[in-house]
């Protein structure tokens, strides 16, 4: 990975409280997995950002070494690698991400 | 470039000896796949260091190889 691709990444993590790096839009998951991070995401109202790394190859590979993670999606909360689409709905079933987003919602304000 | 669900079975009781691992088959097509693996070495972990164990014994499949794994990982009851 070059020191731009994870400057970048590290900007992005940085500078927003929950992020997802995810294939496609929000509106237009390219996807299952990254489709099922989004609706998690959305089901718990959450407010985040997305970035959509087959638009960016550089980011597509990085993401992977960044977080020593090897599939996408990936979330972020807070600066902190959270895991993929299975964690995400495992949190989501025993209700830890929804407090994790909690908290990420009340240190916005 | 499909799996068998034997191959990744025998993969991760390699990676982690005393693991007890459950493979399904979600769509019959050698490609997508459930794995529940439970280890007492998972003890004390974050989900995401017990989930990089098991891709650490796939040994780089994960996301090649291997598309489509849906993870869940447990420590013995």
């Amino acid at each position: 990975m070059t020191e731009d691709v994870h400057a970048r990444i590290d900007e992005l993590v940085r500078n927003n409280r929950i992020v997802l790096f995810m294939k496609g839009s929000p509106l237009f998951p390219q996807c299952g997995f990254s489709s099922r991070a989004v609706a998690i995401l959305q089901h718990l109202g959450a407010e985040f950002e997305s970035v959509d790394v087959l638009q960016d190859q550089g980011i597509r590979q990085g993401i992977k070494a960044y977080s020593d993670w090897p599939t996408i999606p990936q979330l972020y909360v807070d600066g902190e690698f959270v895991g993929g689409s299975d964690i995400m709905m495992e949190m989501y079933e025993s209700g830890e991400l929804a407090q994790l987003v909690e908290g990420a919602r009340a240190q916005a304000h | 470039m499909a799996m068998q669900a034997a191959e990744i079975e025998s993969l991760i009781r390699a990676g982690i000896p005393d693991a007890e691992v459950e493979i399904t088959d979600l769509a019959g097509d050698g490609d997508h796949y459930a794995a529940r693996v439970v280890s007492e070495s998972f003890r004390g972990l974050p989900r995401v260091r017990q989930h990089q164990a098991v891709y650490a014994a796939l040994g780089g499949r994960m996301g090649g190889a291997l598309h489509a794994l849906q993870l869940t990982t447990a420590t013995p009851e």
